[in-house]
């Protein structure tokens, strides 16, 4: 079968490989229908993710149709087109079993720190992901669903991870009516957590970046206002500002390892990979948020030491919270979303591109060009 | 593994154990559902286990292989021996994720000599996706290649008037 097969940093390419095999009672083998490249796929693509091997295939985001399933397997059968939550869950760990879906402990030997995520290095389980024709599901009982009838697929593949991701972002800001929330990134996961800060109520929605067709796009599409922060000066000062001097009552880091802004950080996190990421949109947020505030991340960190002025969280009274999102826990709730029309994710893809092309599509998007928000990946068969 | 309940008297000797207990003071709901399972410590029903037959790297703060994992690219050659050195430290060293990516580095070397030995010369251009570069970003590409080139001829320069000082010496 066809997949993708990273050889280094920044060189991938689409190579034969042989078909994933049921070796798990509960696991099923699907027929990749479509796959999306996300931010977290950047700090792989960029070699900034601790034991990712070459030969690997990359992608946690993909919507698939069963072709066999294990002995164990009860609610799935062969032909059934499934939403695959990029989070791998056994659902009886202590942790599924609280809605801790991102956090199983059934699923991942080499790391307790981080649960199983499909195509997202040996640190997160070692499985080959869904950029290819077909992948194999672990617990296919426990996360994926059945694409609703009447839901379109391109919304659909956006339930395995970037609305999700950018609700949970929201949820754990734990907005109230009428807050003040400024979000650091205008990727596929900050829009998200825009059009979602409105579902909480939120008075005033903020995003920050400094690419200009990301903001332009988030300014309509999130109906929100957007900032390049390389016109704000220090972006602190213009959020305290902008706040009467108090500062965001939310601040969300949908940016991650991989954020600009900073020269120092740069190098230390994204060059020399001295720390763990280069943190100046966590150090922002920190420092943007209000006394007593919250600051909710989901931009993915690598898992040695990094900077952030964790003094003035002290000092603020600060709460933090973060996690990788539990995508079965909000299925339910955001497939009501989409169905009801409140929420078109569909809209932030940019990009349809066959699988062949890997190579081209991982560089538009890191590099940002072409408009690009969000790119999907077909496989061949899909496209016929 | 043992399971704990909490016994309210056993804690009778302590002056006001648990009297300002507040459930409701949850910061991780409703990420998290409390059910109590925490105290029940590793006691949780088992999903059936997959069979161990390619070589796994295990966290050494896992008690125990996880019920399922991945089987892509099993450690192999040098940088399969970088990773096993790795796996003697835990997650929180630094022994563990500095040979990590070490290894991963090695292993790109690796990956184009067996890509050499398959008769494959890798298309460094097309795995770069300098395509679409060049179709959106001319100036890009052609400021990379520039600074490639650039330090490529730096290295070999340097290279060769090393050797040509070694052997005027
Ligand atoms: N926690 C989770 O479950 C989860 C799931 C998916 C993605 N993520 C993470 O969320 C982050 C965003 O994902 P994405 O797909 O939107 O990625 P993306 O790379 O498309 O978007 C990131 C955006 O941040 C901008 N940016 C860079 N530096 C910045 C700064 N200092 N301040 C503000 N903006 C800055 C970039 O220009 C870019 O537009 C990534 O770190 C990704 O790994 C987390
Ligand atoms: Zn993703
Ligand atoms: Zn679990």
């Amino acid at each position: 079968m066809l997949a993708m097969n990273y050889r280094g940093p920044q060189r991938v390419r689409v190579s034969q490989k042989p078909m994933p095999e049921i070796l798990h009672p509960q696991d099923a083998i699907l027929r990749v229908t479509r796959s999306c490249i996300c931010g977290s796929d950047l700090h792989l693509y960029n070699g900034n993710v601790p034991d990712t091997r070459v030969g690997s295939t990359f992608g946690h985001e993909f919507l698939g149709i069963v072709e066999e399933v294990g002995s164990a397997v009860q609610n799935v059968k062969v032909g059934d087109h499934l939403i695959v939550p990029f989070n791998i869950a056994c659902g009886h760990c202590t942790f599924c079993k609280q809605g801790l879906f991102g956090n199983c402990h059934e699923s991942n030997p080499q790391a307790t720190a981080v649960g199983g995520i499909f195509g997202y290095s040996h640190t997160a389980g070692g499985y080959d992901g869904g950029q290819a024709e077909y992948v194999r599901v672990p617990y296919v009982d426990v996360g994926p669903v059945v694409i609703p009838s009447g839901m379109d697929h391109d919304d659909a593949v956006l339930l395995t991870d970037v609305f999700p991701t950018g609700y949970q972002a929201a949820e754990m800001g734990g907005i109230r009516k009428g807050d003040t929330v400024v979000i650091f990134g205008a990727g596929p996961v900050g829009i998200m957590a825009a059009k979602s800060a409105w579902l909480f109520g939120a008075g005033r929605v903020i995003i920050v970046d400094h690419i200009e067709y990301r903001l332009d796009f988030a300014r309509q599409y999130a109906q929100c206002e957007a900032y390049n922060f390389r016109s704000l000066g220090d972006p602190v000062v213009f959020f305290k500002k902008t706040t009467d001097g108090l500062g965001a009552d939310v601040c969300i880091d949908a940016v991650g390892a991989e954020a600009a802004g900073n020269a120092m950080q740069t190098i230390l996190g994204r060059k020399g990979m001295l720390q763990g990421g280069s943190t100046t949109a966590l150090h922002w947020a920190i420092n943007s948020v209000k006394k007593g505030g919250i600051v909710s991340i989901v931009g993915v960190y690598g898992p040695t030491d990094a900077l952030v002025p964790i003094g003035n969280v002290v000092n603020k009274g600060l709460t933090l919270r973060a996690n990788q999102a539990s995508v079965p826990r909000l299925l339910p709730k955001l497939i009501d979303h989409i169905m009801s029309g409140r929420v078109e994710p569909k809209k932030i893809i940019t990009h349809r591109m066959p699988l062949e092309e890997v190579a081209d599509a991982y560089h538009i998007f890191s590099e940002k060009l072409d408009g690009c928000i969000k790119p999907i990946l077909i496989p061949p068969a899909a496209r016929a | 593994m043992e399971a704990r309940t909490i016994n309210e008297t056993d804690y009778a000797h302590i002056p006001g154990w648990g009297i300002d207990a507040d459930p409701e003071n949850d910061p991780t709901y409703p990420m998290k559902h409390w059910t109590g399972d925490d105290h029940q410590r590793l006691g949780w029903e088992r999903p059936p286990l997959q069979p161990v037959d390619v070589e796994i790297l295990k966290s050494i703060e896992h008690p125990r292989i996880t019920a399922v994992f991945g089987t892509t690219a099993p450690p192999m050659g040098l940088s399969g021996m970088i990773r096993r050195y790795a796996f003697k430290y835990s997650e929180s060293h630094y022994g563990h994720w500095l040979p990590l990516i070490l290894a991963d580095r090695v292993g790109v070397v690796e990956g184009i000599i067996d890509d050499l030995r398959h008769g494959h010369v890798p298309n460094i251009f097309a795995e770069k996706g300098w395509k679409a570069g060049w179709k959106y970003n001319k100036q890009g590409i052609i400021t990379k290649v520039a600074v490639t080139v650039a330090v490529t001829a730096a290295v070999v320069w340097w290279l060769r008037s090393k050797n040509e000082r070694r052997l005027e010496a």
